[in-house]
């Protein structure tokens, strides 16, 4: 595909133009999300929760159409805790994954859904699986997805490694994530964050203010090259204007 | 009525704003009633996730297959370690380009095939050429239903000391030879792999079947924009069938060094 | 027969004034009538054996099985009418079927045994409908090891080390109890169910039967297949020679 396609959302539908990811390692996975919704170029919703609860040690991660996406994890949590119930145990991931994966593939046609479902489960420990747009499932070590996810795959196969702990693989996440919002209109405000291990659920919030950040140009290239007026540096007692950045 | 006030008294129309400098760039169409359904409901798909080529060529003591193990979202190699090569029961593998998700979902259906075969427990199973012909119903009756499985496939097995190798594509459309390919590798590979088969089938060894293999998924990888140098090869011999573990294929790019420029330039 | 001539047990709709189903404890008359079939859980997997009665010499060898493959890693052995298992086996490879379609991994036995007995339990309400009338022993191999359930002709269902039921089960029963199940190899194990299947098999009523076996497990890479040949018929000559040293 050459751009994002925006002609399978529905007229003024609200699009989760994103960047999400999972992350698993040794006790558990870490998710995040950024927190932008936009129709358009317009934000819908600049602290929105992508981070879906679908029982208690899965969770999904959204991207595509937000009313899609919602109603595919309605869908899936309401099957979930059938499930539970029927077997009389919590479900495994990828019990969670395959059926996920069959509303998104059976209804390919009407759906714009990529979802990132991931967790713990009592047989399989920590898991991720990646459901692409038309369907599919993928396990993978790690997952990301939405737009923003196109601009930090360098940065992820560079930096990945196994045999990270949680605080290791929480960084990598918040800094990927924040990497992808800096270039991807389509994604931006804070990041939400899930640490999943057999014990809970912890969320983590990073604030919109307190991003990491990382290299984001010079001065203003004009400026950088030019040098300073005459007049001005003969005056040194002239208090130069404070600037806001 | 228009519930933004940001659009009140500005043009209507995206060919005055085509690259949505405008507040809200998709605003509420106010022309004729139109819904979700107007433009009629689309079913012919276009494949999303997908895989390149897979080659297959007779040798000696059965059938051997290669497929690389990239599963592309148009230009974006995303996923690198996806099996491509399948096996479906003890005789046959199926090798798939084309959609992903599609292919996975011919991998349940023909385990499903499999299961109800083995539950018959009547002392027969499924064959390269019947699971072939299975296939083959199956992705022209999706094709005539316009709502096609966006493969091409290649079966291969070794049955009753007989070899079999046959493709079938989301068209529905069959053939057999000795060599195939399917998509890029049906341009690039197919005349390198008929050269070297044709006419070899019952001499050729399975050290020679492997490198004529290696050597064609060399230059697909040279050639193919869509591909990646890890693959994994499969063989279906009379002890059935074994998928190789992923490889990758020996690479030459000295010769570069020395080029400069494209015509005249020395330096 | 209390119930015979009460009018109380001429439909599966109606109890009995002190609150029984006589149209299912025919039902189990219906079984108790077959020839016994037994399960054994054992370390590496599970055996399951059929006292197969020959009730005509015209028959060909092996036909009219009694134990079923469900699906690759679930058999079942029924003791009853031998149609109504053919009905539920098709019923359980649904069932089994529709699991791995929905959720991308083999059904745990546990759940096609609730499934099943779900289903057998539907036929004990109406009057329009005969209950199942079999037992069936359903074993398998899932990701939590082998296992193995009992379904009777009133839907209920339970685990098992060991099961029997038909004609022979009491004594069979016995016999499993003189085991060390949970330490028998699947071998060893194949030995046991053929000895106990002689040793209940009543001669001096029925004559002729076959005896048919199949496992799951360690030897079998996980598949419900028939025992061997040539296994089984070692098994069924060390069976032979036992029965004569107990008698």
């Amino acid at each position: 595909m050459d751009r994002i396609d925006m002609h399978r959302l529905k007229q003024g539908e609200v699009n989760l133009g994103t960047s999400i990811m999972a992350v698993q390692f040794d006790g558990g996975v870490v998710i995040g999300a950024d927190s932008r919704t936009t129709t358009g170029s317009y934000i819908a919703n600049r602290v929105t929760d992508k981070l879906t609860f679908l029982h208690d040690r899965i969770y999904c991660c959204r991207s595509g159409s937000a009313a899609d996406t919602q109603a595919i994890a309605d869908f899936g949590h309401y099957y979930l805790q059938m499930q539970a119930q029927v077997l009389g145990s919590a479900p495994s991931v990828l019990t969670a994954a395959a059926i996920m994966e069959k509303m998104c593939y059976q209804n390919k046609d009407q759906l714009s859904a990529g979802i990132i479902v991931a967790g713990w489960d009592e047989k399989a420990g920590p898991s991720v699986y990646n459901i692409p747009l038309g369907g599919g499932l993928f396990r993978q070590p790690w997952a990301i997805g939405g737009s923003g996810s196109t601009y930090v795959y360098g940065y992820c196969d560079a930096t990945y490694q196994e045999g990270w702990g949680k605080d290791e693989t929480v960084n990598f996440v918040k800094n990927t994530l924040a990497l992808a919002m800096s270039r991807d209109g389509s994604s931006g405000g804070c990041i939400r964050m899930c640490v999943i291990t057999k014990d809970g659920v912890e969320r983590k919030f990073i604030p919109g203010d307190q991003l990491p950040r990382f290299w984001e140009g010079k001065e203003i290239l004009g400026e950088a090259t030019q040098k300073p007026p005459a007049a001005i540096s003969a005056v040194s007692d002239v208090a130069p204007m404070a600037v806001e950045v | 009525m228009d519930h933004f006030p940001t659009n009140w008294g500005r043009p209507r129309n995206d060919a005055f704003d085509a690259y949505g400098t405008y507040p809200i760039a998709q605003r509420p169409y106010n022309g004729p009633v139109t819904d979700s359904f107007s433009e009629g409901v689309q079913h012919t798909q276009q494949p999303i996730v997908t895989g390149t080529s897979v080659l297959a060529i007779k040798y000696k003591d059965g059938v051997m297959m290669a497929a690389d193990n990239l599963a592309s979202y148009g230009s974006l190699a995303r996923f690198k370690d996806i099996q491509r090569l399948h096996p479906v029961g003890n005789n046959t593998v199926i090798g798939a380009g084309g959609d992903m998700s599609d292919f996975q979902y011919i991998q349940a259906m023909l385990d499903e095939l499999m299961i109800d075969e083995f539950t018959e427990q009547d002392g027969h199973s499924l064959g390269p050429s019947e699971i072939h012909e299975y296939l083959s119903h199956v992705m022209y009756s999706r094709r005539s239903k316009m709502n096609p499985l966006w493969n091409s496939l290649i079966v291969g097995g070794f049955k009753d000391g007989k070899r079999f190798l046959s493709y079938v594509d989301l068209l529905g459309t069959t053939y057999s030879a000795s060599t195939l390919a399917t998509g890029y590798g049906s341009y690039i590979a197919q005349p390198l792999l008929r050269k070297a088969v044709e006419g070899n089938e019952d001499i050729l060894t399975e050290d020679e079947a492997v490198r004529i293999l290696e050597q064609s998924m060399k230059v697909l990888f040279y050639r193919d924009a869509r591909s990646l140098n890890k693959y994994q090869i499969a063989k279906i011999t009379a002890d059935g069938v074994v998928v190789s573990e992923s490889r990758s294929a020996e690479t030459h790019w000295s010769f570069a060094e020395g080029i400069r420029g494209y015509g005249a330039q020395t330096q | 027969m209390t119930s015979i001539g009460t009018g109380y047990d001429l439909s599966a709709s109606t109890y009995s004034p002190d609150g029984r189903i006589f149209q299912v404890e025919y039902a189990n008359k219906a079984v108790e009538n077959s020839g016994t079939a037994i399960g054994l859980r054992v370390k590496g997997g599970i055996v399951l054996a059929v006292e197969k009665l020959v009730h005509s010499k015209l028959l060909i060898p092996e036909a009219n099985r009694r134990i079923q493959t469900l699906d690759r890693h679930l058999g079942l052995a029924t003791a009853g009418l031998l149609a109504d298992g053919r009905q539920l086996a098709n019923r359980a490879r649904d069932e089994s079927s529709n699991f791995r379609d929905s959720f991308r991994s083999p059904a745990p036995v546990k759940y096609i045994a609730d499934r099943l007995g779900s289903y057998v339990q539907v036929y004990t309400l109406y009057s329009s409908v005969r209950p199942f009338g079999i037992s069936t022993i359903i074993g398998g191999v899932d990701q939590d090891g082998p296992s193995l359930f009992v379904i009777e002709p009133s839907g209920v269902f339970f685990g098992y080390h060991g099961a029997a039921v038909g004609k022979g089960r009491q004594l069979a029963k016995t016999e499993l109890e003189k085991l060390k199940l949970s330490d028998l190899s699947m071998r060893e194990a194949v030995m046991e169910a053929a000895r106990i299947i002689y040793l209940v098999h009543d001669d001096s009523k029925e004559k002729a039967f076959e005896l048919e076996m199949s496992w799951i497990g360690d030897e079998t890479k996980g598949l419900h297949v028939p025992v061997p040949k040539d296994l089984l018929a070692e098994a069924e000559q060390k069976a032979k020679a036992a029965l004569e040293d107990f008698e």
